[in-house]
């Protein structure tokens, strides 16, 4: 019997050749997005050098600025150099939706309950 | 890059059947769910080291004081090694890109050169990673903690009351003999010297280490040097609890042993993730060179494999943030 469950044209690989024109593009993109990637690098070393933890407003804008900085390069990397930003949007959707969810309903549950048996909810603070 | 994934289709015939409503193979798309797999389970242990450290009630080191040394060279340059091991993640992580372009070519010389660079800069980074584990290890120059309070003056005039438990740490030279010495070895003993005291080594090599000053709150706040007789108090007042480096009960860097064992466990499957990536990356680049994906007219196993290695970057980008800099 003839299956009739399988996806017959199962090589998409196919049908992402590019010319050198298209591939010289892309080079160029890469780069751009490595001097990025080590100038933000370079950018969360000199701060965290410079300014020493401490229990000031000035340490917890720099603290956020390396969670920032982070996202940053994080969604570079996802974005162009795993090119699931040239992926279809339900493919990026089905990979970023899920994820999202869990690991935010993760930090939720950890910062907001996480501290009961402490007694102290602001020792977070 | 996209191909197939740029061009516009019609819902009903994205979604009708006969085709993949995603426009990538079956080996692309379960990359990506075991990738999202993998991110949740390191996303889950960024959180858990987040949690203990929020909730413990003693200071946490300060990554730029921890980790401060770069192989073969004194002095204090802080988080510069791990820096550059961020940037030799991402150059390899580069050169993968590049090998999977030159794959959408069907350029098989160039899959071959920028693998092969892959490779090397994955190894260069897993040996950076022992030689950090291995220092990280040993220590530098070990730490005991004080049996009762006291208060000195340090060399730059500023009094610490320091109190029972309190970590206080020698230098390099003294804590080398210190440790022998603490375990009992018969060769080590201490002697009175002119300024104080100094463990002596006697035997095949013969070897004195003066205790020149004692270093307090070396990892969780500015540290400060104390010397002379102010040493001497601190030397006095020491307890039997010796601790050099680290290992998995104990770590001379915090109060809290979670913080060595994260720095292990994060860290370490990390480095494992790197090392299966680099024997995968073997593997690909050899069947490259083969000329394996030649005849299969695509590429698209470099393009899995890099996106398995973009990931490994990726965690690398938040380790980095969340153990190192924060």
């Amino acid at each position: 019997m003839e299956r009739d469950d399988l996806i017959v044209n199962d090589s998409y690989a196919l049908n992402s050749h590019h010319s050198e024109t298209e591939g010289a593009a892309i080079r160029k993109n890469v780069w751009k997005v490595t001097a990025i990637l080590t100038f933000l690098t370079t950018v969360e070393v000199l701060m965290g050098i410079v300014f020493k933890r401490s229990e000031t407003f000035t340490w917890s804008m720099i603290k956020w600025s390396f969670v920032i900085l982070t996202l940053v390069k994080a969604a570079y990397i996802v974005l162009v150099f795993m090119h699931l930003g040239d992926e279809r949007p339900n493919l990026k959707k089905v990979v970023l939706a899920p994820y999202m969810l869990f690991i935010g309903y993760l930090l939720f549950i950890a910062i907001s309950e996480g501290f009961g048996h402490l007694g102290n909810s602001t020792l977070l603070y | 890059m996209g191909g197939e994934a740029t061009k516009s289709i019609s819902k009903e015939e994205l979604w009708g059947g006969g085709q993949s409503p995603f426009s990538v193979s079956y080996g692309k798309m379960m990359m990506w769910y075991f990738l999202v797999s993998d991110a949740l389970t390191f996303g889950g242990l960024l959180t858990a080291y987040g949690f203990v450290r929020a909730s413990s009630p003693d200071a946490w080191p300060i990554g730029e004081q921890v980790f401060r040394s770069l192989p073969g060279l004194n002095g204090e340059y802080p988080l510069i090694y791990v820096a550059l091991m961020t940037f030799i993640l991402i150059v390899s992580s580069v050169t993968m890109v590049l090998a999977v372009e030159s794959g959408h070519r069907n350029d098989k010389s160039g899959v071959v050169k920028w693998l092969g660079l892959t490779v090397i800069g994955g190894i260069i980074f897993l040996g950076s990673q022992a030689w950090e584990w291995s220092h990280f290890i040993h220590g530098s120059g070990g730490s005991y903690l004080l049996a009762e309070n006291v208060t000195v003056t340090a060399d730059d005039g500023q009094v610490f009351v320091m109190n029972k438990g309190d970590a206080i740490y020698m230098d390099h030279h003294f804590g080398h003999l210190a440790e022998p010495w603490m375990e009992g070895s018969p060769i080590i003993t201490l002697e009175d010297s002119d300024h104080g005291v100094k463990l002596v080594q006697t035997g095949e090599h013969n070897h004195e280490a003066e205790l020149h000053s004692l270093t307090v709150n070396k990892y969780i706040e500015n540290e400060s040097h104390v010397s002379g007789d102010e040493a001497m108090k601190l030397w006095n007042a020491r307890s039997e609890s010796f601790c050099f480096g680290a290992n998995m009960h104990d770590n001379e860097y915090a109060v809290q042993q979670s913080y060595a064992n994260f720095f292990f466990f994060i860290t370490g499957f990390h480095g494992f993730h790197v090392f299966s990536g680099v024997v995968i990356n073997i593997i690909i680049f050899f069947m490259a060179y083969r000329g394996v994906f030649e005849r299969r007219k695509h590429y698209e196993m470099v393009e899995k494999i890099g996106l398995y290695w973009h990931f490994v970057d990726l965690v690398w980008v938040f380790v980095f943030t969340f153990f190192y800099l924060i």
